[in-house]
């Protein structure tokens, strides 16, 4: 099916062709650029990032494979009024659902009151009844959240999904933010870019605060899986930024309910691990017990509260694509606002009327697994053959309540290199929120953008690109 | 410091100068078939000393059977089937360094890295050219002083910085004293005939693999013999790449180090250095240069071992430890 551009939002032009004023001088000094400097730009771009290594693996692919996030040189641009919109509506989605965690591990009043099912909460598989009444510092689970945004019109932003687990590509913000530095300098001194370049500082400030109450000066660390996971290069980028070590699970045991590291004088307590683990490898004892990644005794200590993780055990719990149904909700029940970034209509096909629903327009719908992420066994309705629907759809009805379904959004289109010159490719936007005594968050995100023409997958496992992403005064 | 942090450093920093020291070593191999063919024998005997000196002799025997220029050069250049070849060498260097990132700067990351995806390409390139090897040689070396220069231009001085000159200078000892060795292989097969033969080229292409040739000039002012050679290499302390300027600092960078468990590698270091601080030649060639040489590298290697016990290995060191809250004071010490 093709699908012209021009039925989207365009983040530079109006309908007209003219300009937005926001990209107003950016695209005046791109149109004053000698035929191929883009181009030749690009090129130097790549070069930088191979040189740097900034590489992801991709799974599926031979293993340790690294390929690179292709990298497009022209920025996405907001206004400070649209962003300060933004941001609002973040912090206040993020507030709500860090509320909804510590309400459900402990009094659960949202479920008495009706608003979510016990089903739905406890009968999940990312729920952790360990977590039971475990009382963590500031009472938040998800100190790192990263936001999925799509734009569909001026003023109308959707939140795709909410990541609170273990969110990444905040590395691909700041190396972006760098790289255009490097190649643009002139851009930046006509720009006045808001400065995205002091969040490992305002994490470093976050983990500080995520200590365990009664530590000054807790010694904090960065945990990987180690160095062939997809994610490896960020994880080493934040401790070196932030001038912390970058563990793995064997570099740290437990004793007497304290968490150490081997180092070169002997076993150091560690106070917060920044843990890029999931729940599941986290501790043999508890949860997988053929984890090599994790460490044995790790929630036991964690629960004795003598060292923080984050983000925290648990959280899984709410950024399940089933619990997303109800995160206006969660905003309504603990913060007593209306949400201020809505919420795409979601049909859970649990619910008969939804599957039916869903069934009979699978052409028209975006489909996705409940606890599925990075773009993984998801269905694109308009842009799959009929063989792949009637193939997905069996899925579907092997285990409905796996799945959920949204409408086809119209997501926004930005101005992005591409081999027939600079056309319009859609994009969404994941900022990093950050959530210790305050919720913060730089002015910026990952801008994320479907490099083939009319595609609407962003995922860098789906072959997406990033950009940069720029805040300016209006 | 990270054991496993240390360990990666140790490791990247010896796997870089080992890649350095192949380098060397095989560059003075190609120099020497260049001479007349009477002065250094056949072929294979040529050849097999490089094989020696990084200890793949059996294992080149078993793949490629006879010595010769262009296979052997491939073999320990590019074979990334032998562990020590320069390819592989650069390539664990790289993981190390990769594994490692956090402590290193990104200068340093960007040259390892850059080192390693231009030698993939070069690798394609050169195949068994034996043309194309001397400025190959040439790019290693560069490499190496390049990545040399990045690291004290760039890194603080804590003990990241004495974990990679821990690593780089017990490799070059290691290095050195093996080159010497398998000349004296090469030379003299009967240990009496030490110091009294003379080969003007064979010794001068040993000073400069190490880049000595100039600096025996300037010190010696006269013809090259094997105990001066030997000196310059064993016991001056003002050249980079002798034994005594190699522990030198392998034994200033384990007193920055410190720790309470490091005691053992401490004393064995300062007892290798202060042997060849005080060290006689004369002495040496009495007991057997090659005796020497082969106490000296079992020195070293305990001396290795010591290091991964106290430092790199992440064995649970906690009974040393009062129990209780005192790591927290520990680390305000």
């Amino acid at each position: 099916m093709d699908i012209k551009a021009t039925n989207y939002f365009d983040e530079m032009r109006i309908d007209d062709g003219k300009i937005r004023d926001i990209y107003q001088h950016y695209q005046h000094w791109q149109s004053n650029l000698s035929t191929g400097t883009l181009e030749r730009k690009s090129a130097e771009a790549e070069l930088l990032f191979r040189r740097l290594g900034i590489t992801f693996a991709v799974y599926g692919e031979s293993s340790g494979s690294e390929r690179l996030i292709p990298f497009d040189i022209v920025p996405r641009i907001f206004s400070r009024t649209e962003w300060t919109r933004l941001e609002l509506g973040i912090k206040q989605r993020v507030r709500a659902l860090n509320a909804f965690l510590h309400d459900i591990y402990h009094e659960q009043e949202i479920i008495k009151a009706g608003v979510i099912s016990k089903k739905q909460v406890l009968g999940n598989a990312l729920y952790r009844p360990e977590m039971q009444g475990v009382d963590l510092p500031n009472q938040v689970y998800a100190q790192i959240a990263g936001i999925d945004l799509v734009r569909v019109a001026e003023n109308d932003f959707y939140v795709l999904e909410d990541n609170l687990r273990t969110p990444s590509g905040v590395s691909y913000m700041l190396e972006n933010r760098n790289t255009m530095m490097r190649l643009f300098p002139e851009l930046f001194a006509s720009h006045a870019v808001e400065p995205v370049e002091h969040y490992p500082q305002m994490l470093l400030d976050t983990l500080r605060e995520s200590a365990p109450a009664n530590v000054s000066n807790p010694t904090i660390v960065v945990m990987t899986p180690g160095s062939y996971n997809s994610a490896y290069f960020e994880h080493a980028f934040l401790a070196s930024q932030m001038g912390v070590e970058l563990v793995e699970g064997q570099d740290l045991f437990v004793h007497q309910q304290k968490v150490y590291m081997h180092t070169t004088d002997g076993p150091q307590q560690v106070h917060v691990i920044y843990r890029r683990v999931d729940d599941d490898f986290l501790d043999p004892l508890v949860f997988r017990p053929d984890s090599t990644l994790g460490v044995p005794g790790l929630l036991d200590a964690y629960c004795s509260g003598n060292v923080s993780l984050t983000n925290g055990v648990g959280t899984g719990v709410a950024d399940d694509k089933s619990t997303y149904f109800y995160v206006p909700d969660m905003i309504k029940f603990y913060l007593g606002e209306t949400p201020l970034l809505s919420n795409v209509p979601t049909w859970r096909l649990s619910e008969k009327d939804d599957l039916k629903y869903a069934l009979a327009n699978l052409p028209e719908l975006v489909v996705k697994e409940v606890q599925g992420s990075g773009g993984y066994g998801m269905l694109v309705g308009p842009t799959s053959s009929k063989a792949e629907i009637e193939t997905y759809k069996q899925r579907i009805l092997k285990d409905p309540a796996n799945f959920i379904a949204q409408p086809t959004l119209a997501l926004s289109t930005c101005p992005t290199l591409v081999e027939s010159g600079v056309a319009p490719r859609h994009v969404d936007l994941r900022p990093f929120v950050l959530s210790g005594k305050d919720i913060r968050l730089v002015a910026g995100g990952l801008t994320r953008v479907a490099l083939s023409e009319g595609s609407l997958v962003v995922n860098s496992s789906q072959g997406g690109g990033t950009k940069d992403t720029w805040v300016l005064e209006d | 410091m990270l054991s496993r942090t240390a360990d990666n450093l140790f490791w990247m920093a010896r796997h870089i100068e080992r890649a350095e020291n192949i380098a060397r070593v095989l560059d003075v191999a190609h120099r020497t078939s260049l001479l007349p063919r009477d002065v250094e024998g056949t072929e294979a005997n040529l050849w097999y000393a490089p094989l020696n000196i990084t200890g793949c002799a059996a294992s080149y025997e078993e793949k490629h059977g006879l010595a010769r220029a262009s296979v052997v050069t491939h073999y320990m250049a590019l074979d990334p089937d032998n562990p020590s070849s320069i390819y592989t060498c650069l390539k664990i260097a790289r993981e190390n360094a990769r594994t490692a990132r956090s402590a290193i700067t990104s200068e340093m990351w960007e040259i390892i890295n850059a080192t390693w995806l231009e030698l993939k390409r070069l690798s394609e390139q050169m195949d068994y050219d034996y043309e194309k090897f001397p400025d190959f040689f040439d790019w290693v070396k560069d490499r190496s002083h390049l990545f040399r220069g990045v690291t004290l231009g760039t890194i603080i001085k804590d003990i990241a910085l004495s974990f990679i000159k821990l690593g780089t200078f017990l490799e070059r000892a290691d290095n050195t004293a093996r080159l010497l060795d398998v000349k004296y292989h090469i030379l003299l097969t009967e240990k009496e005939n030490v110091g009294s033969s003379v080969d003007y080229y064979q010794w001068g292409s040993l000073l400069k693999s190490v880049s000595a040739f100039e600096a025996y000039r300037k010190i010696y002012r006269d013809v090259i013999s094997p105990l001066r050679v030997a000196e310059l290499l064993i016991l001056r302390d003002d050249m980079p790449r002798s034994l005594h300027a190699c522990m030198d600092e392998v034994e200033n960078a384990l007193l920055e180090i410190n720790g309470s468990a490091g005691k053992e590698a401490r004393r064995s270091a300062g007892e290798l250095h202060a042997a060849l601080h005080f060290g006689r030649i004369e002495d040496i060639f009495e007991e057997g240069l090659h005796e020497y040489l082969t106490y000296f590298l079992g020195q070293t290697y305990s001396l290795s071992q010591n290091i991964r016990d106290a430092y790199l290995a992440r064995q649970d060191r906690f009974e040393t430890l009062p129990i209780g809250s005192s790591v927290q004071t520990q680390q305000q010490t």
